[in-house]
């Protein structure tokens, strides 16, 4: 029997399918199922679709594009069968730029600095060792990010398949490097960074790029694994790579929201649903908030597992483990997004012209990263934030008046549950980050039109997103593969017949991959019953 | 709050802290009046409480339960109060039967299961007002009753310290009741509730009990408890009634085919072994499981067990041949299978029968149910003496009177 065998209740409409959420991964289940010629209904709370990838206008004739800055892990199977037309703008590959504020920075170019200016030629060689290794070891976890993973107990064909490769992948370059990836998988990436590397400004970056947007500073253990998870993302067939597409940011929701419609799909923004329907076990459709009720007898919820659970179904519909573990999904947020308005474009000291079209991150080091995490856990902001910031309007002229640049930076640590809370203490750290900023590029401050702080609270509200957590949930060990976002719902269904998740909160988690949303669709259209 | 939390006073706080050692057992409402009861000393620890095996004799503890009336102090019995605007959904989610259909001021026999249908206990849920309910059980459970509090608007507190309970089981037991000048109490029918003027307060009676006999459960708050034992004690005295100890109770009990947690199943939380738990089809409590009522924690999981048919034991009575008692004997099929194990058993006084309960592994019980054998170990002067027993499936309870459920009740 497959899932789409029972009878809808009759109602005012009659779908094969609702996804709630037009999110990236909304819209990319819609339109996975869409191809497949059923009927789906799409239903977005917020006035337009795009989720975190919906843009907003921050200061009069500026706009934002939304809380992702560049595409590096867009999955090209979902791509080329989605029809995302989403590419690179011509030219080379979007180079990454770390500044320490003292030495010239280290620039680095192709997919993940397959070239290195900047630093020694050993230290460039060096680098090139230890970037072979984790992208080998990352394309052995790749496998597993399109399909849902294995459920214990009913491991079928596929998984045997999935594993067996994932075993020969581990042997295929001999026994030693299968031995030092299980020797490395669990480790943290100060000391992965330290047997390879001298140059701090690219340890400060390796352990930048693991931690972004996880409760986790580079010594903590296990910290390798938000780096594997990054170097788990192509573009063109290049580990590791990024670029902003044709168009800037801007174009990425549009591009989801197209190859949706273009399979007949029907989306309605304005529409936040108030309630999942289900009984003994059965969803069976959605009411919105104002009212109006929608039959479907498959329910694809694209938001937050912690929202579908505790918010949009009735508890008494769930058993009380199951509940007991999504609420306990960690989920608390560490990044905040600043955009700014600026009169012209910065110069940012040591950087050619060309380079501020690349990803720039201020980090001294490793240990500039571990002393930032620090305060984090004790609920308080870095007084010494690192970051990652990208020149929107370079790529997309509409984001700015004529002349004027826009500049987006992800900060962290800024923790969700403050303990002095955002309202007191966004004045504050935004003053820290701007103080940074003049720092790597002096006179900024004063072209400043306007700044656009968002905190963890901010991003939380403004999207949706419970903890303002852009995974959906912290993307570290315990909540990864089958425990995603809990055991019970990790493939995609749920203990509710007819109600799946599509979401980061579902494997393989957040970024602009589309691969969750799609996979659930494949998965229900695969007609398993789990 | 802990003792560091108050720094003005630590060492007195941290003295009030421990005091608890000084009363390593505690004692029940009713303690003072057991003890002076008492003849044999002969306590046990029923959930961290001082409670009698036996008070001054088994044999005529038991005959007190079925020829006059018998108090057994039910104090320990964890008590939990559920109240607030969600009580019944909350409820009607935690635990097996509709709760929606049992009327105010009435009990009904549940059992709850954790997500994959493993009971977590069993116990009377007890229906004060709209959304208001008292859960009695056996073992403790109110991190799973908060957890499973979790988007209801509900309130739940554990009250077995503040409320005193007292059995009063038996055939005169009603005598005693009127006696005791609790007029009105012959119109409670069956697991109905009523509620009675008592020392300035009120006490709770329902039509409940442990021993399938007519009888009554009488709930106090703790200050009233001696009063009420000695309401009932004076009012007893010429219908002979006892005060008893669990060995006794548990005989009636086995008779009327009643399960123990953690004595006839291994409650789930408590099972270390995990193929120890039990679904509710497999102790006999199947016929608790609505499957027509709103959802209810392991729900999908019991519906999937029986579906795929992958229960994996069975509860049932037996009757064994000659008059030894076959506690936890080990059950053959044909004489050599081992198909399961003895967990209760007795020979009933009143059924004239050897009876026990039984844990068998099916097929043994479903497919297989006659050439059954239990293999009796009787400990004889220092030698086992070994004897294979034919036992036979018959229903439960062992012995069912026409008194439980009489009402009015008659008055001998």
């Amino acid at each position: 029997m497959t899932s789409f065998d029972v009878p809808a209740r009759v109602t005012t409409n009659a779908y094969d399918a609702i996804v709630i959420g037009a999110g990236h991964n909304g819209l990319a289940a819609a339109a996975k199922l869409g191809k497949s010629g059923r009927k789906i209904l799409v239903l977005e709370a917020a006035s337009a679709p795009g989720g975190a990838a919906r843009g907003r206008e921050f200061a009069p004739g500026f706009r934002s594009a939304g809380l992702a800055h560049l595409v590096n892990r867009l999955d090209p199977e979902v791509a080329r069968d989605l029809g995302l037309t989403l590419a690179p703008k011509s030219g080379a590959a979007m180079p990454t730029v770390v500044l320490d504020g003292a030495n010239e920075p280290a620039v680095l170019r192709g997919a993940y600095g397959e070239t290195i200016d900047g630093v020694s030629v050993s230290e460039a060689e060096a680098f090139g060792k230890l970037r072979e290794k984790l992208v080998y070891q990352a394309g052995i976890l790749k496998r597993f990010l399109r399909r849902p993973p294995p459920q214990l107990g009913a491991i079928g064909i596929g998984d045997i398949s999935t594993l067996a490769a994932a075993g020969f992948g581990l042997i295929r370059k001999g026994r030693a490097e299968g031995r030092d990836f299980l020797r490395m998988l669990l480790m943290n990436v100060a000391d992965v960074a330290d047997e390879y590397l001298e140059d701090d400004r690219l340890k400060g970056l390796l352990a930048f790029d693991a931690t972004l947007g996880i409760h986790l500073g580079p010594r903590s253990p296990t910290s390798l694994l938000g780096l594997y998870y990054r170097l788990t993302g192509e573009v063109y067939g290049k580990a590791g790579g990024q670029f902003i597409p044709e168009g800037g940011m801007a174009a990425v929701a549009p591009a989801f929201l197209k190859a949706a419609e273009k399979t007949g799909v029907t989306i309605r923004c304005g529409a936040r649903v108030g309630r999942i329907l289900a009984d003994r076990g059965r969803a069976s459709g959605v009411v919105l908030a104002d009212g109006a009720e929608f039959a479907a007898p498959v329910i694809v919820s694209a938001v937050h597992p912690r929202t579908t659970f505790l918010h949009l179904l009735d508890p008494a519909e769930s058993d009380t483990g199951f509940l007991r573990s999504i609420s306990h999904i960690r989920t608390a947020g560490n990044v905040a997004k600043l955009d700014l308005a600026l009169e012209r474009m910065p110069n940012i000291s040591g950087l050619t012209g060309r380079d501020h079209n690349g990803r720039i991150v201020i980090a001294r080091s490793m240990e500039h990263v571990e002393t930032a995490f620090n305060p984090a856990k004790y609920g308080e902001f870095s007084p010494d934030p690192v970051m990652e910031i990208v020149l929107p309007s370079l790529a997309d002229r509409t984001l700015a008046p004529d002349g004027a640049c826009t500049l987006s930076a992800l900060i962290q640590y800024a923790p969700y549950k403050l303990k002095m809370g955002w309202a007191a203490g966004k004045p504050a750290f935004l003053r820290i980050v701007l103080d940074i900023l003049e720092r790597h590029a002096p006179g900024i401050g004063k072209t400043i039109i306007a700044a656009d702080l968002s905190a963890p609270t901010d991003i939380e509200t403004e999207y949706d997103l419970p903890g303002g957590h852009w995974h959906h949930g912290e993307l570290q060990a315990d909540q990864l593969l089958i425990n995603r976002p809990t055991r019970a719902a990790s493939g995609y269904a749920t203990p509710i017949d007819g109600l799946y998740l599509a979401s980061a909160g579902a494997h393989p988690g957040g970024g602009i991959s589309g691969l969750a949303g799609w996979n659930a669709a494949r998965h229900i259209l695969s007609g398993a019953k789990r | 709050m802990n003792a560091l939390t108050q720094p003005q006073n630590t060492t007195e706080s941290r003295r009030a802290a421990r005091n608890h050692i000084l009363m390593p057992r505690l004692e029940t409402p009713f303690h003072p009046r057991l003890t002076a009861l008492d003849e044999v000393n002969d306590w046990y620890n029923w959930a961290g409480y001082k409670a009698p095996h036996s008070l001054f004799d088994e044999e005529l503890e038991y005959f007190a339960i079925r020829s006059t009336a018998a108090l057994f102090d039910i104090s320990p019995m964890v008590k939990y109060r559920i109240a607030g605007p969600d009580a019944e959904r909350y409820v009607n989610r935690l635990t097996l039967r509709d709760v929606r259909k049992l009327g105010i001021n009435r009990v009904h026999y549940t059992a709850w299961c954790d997500d994959h249908g493993h009971v977590l206990d069993d116990g009377t849920l007890f229906r004060l007002g709209e959304q208001d309910f008292r859960l009695c059980c056996q073992e403790r459970h109110l991190p799973w009753l908060l957890d499973s509090a979790i988007g209801f608007s509900v309130e739940i507190r554990e009250e077995t310290e503040e409320i005193a309970g007292v059995a009063l089981q038996g055939p005169t037991s009603h005598a005693v009741l009127k006696e005791a000048g609790f007029a009105g109490a012959e119109l409670l029918r069956p697991f109905e509730i009523g509620t009675f003027a008592h020392d300035g307060g009120t006490v709770t009676i329902s039509r409940t009990g442990f021993s399938g006999d007519l009888g009554y459960e009488l709930f106090v708050p703790r200050a009233a408890a001696l009063s009420l034992w000695d309401r009932l004690w004076r009012a007893g005295a010429e219908h002979g009634i006892r005060a008893i100890g669990y060995s006794a109770l548990n005989r009636t009990r086995i008779e009327a085919g009643f399960i123990v947690a953690n004595a006839d199943f291994v409650t789930a939380e408590g099972a270390l072994r995990s193929d120890r738990v039990r679904l509710p089809d497999e102790i006999g409590l199947d016929w608790l499981v609505d499957p027509d009522k709103p959802h209810f924690n392991g729900r999908k999981a019991i519906l999937e067990a029986r579906q795929n048919q992958t229960l994996k034991h069975i509860l049932v009575g037996l009757e064994i041949e000659g008059n030894i008692p076959a506690e936890h004997a080990i059950v053959y099929h044909r004489r050599k299978h081992e198909a399961g194990l003895i967990t209760a058993a007795i020979w009933s006084p009143t059924a004239k029968r050897n009876i026990a309960i039984a844990s068998l592994d099916r097929p043994y019980g479903t497919k297989f149910v006659s050439d059954l054998w239990v293999e009796i170990y009787a400990m004889r002067e220092l030698r086992y003496q070994k004897m294979m027993k034919r036992a036979t499936i018959v229903p439960r309870p062992f012995v069912k009177l026409a008194r439980r459920t009489a009402t009015p009740p008659g008055l001998r």
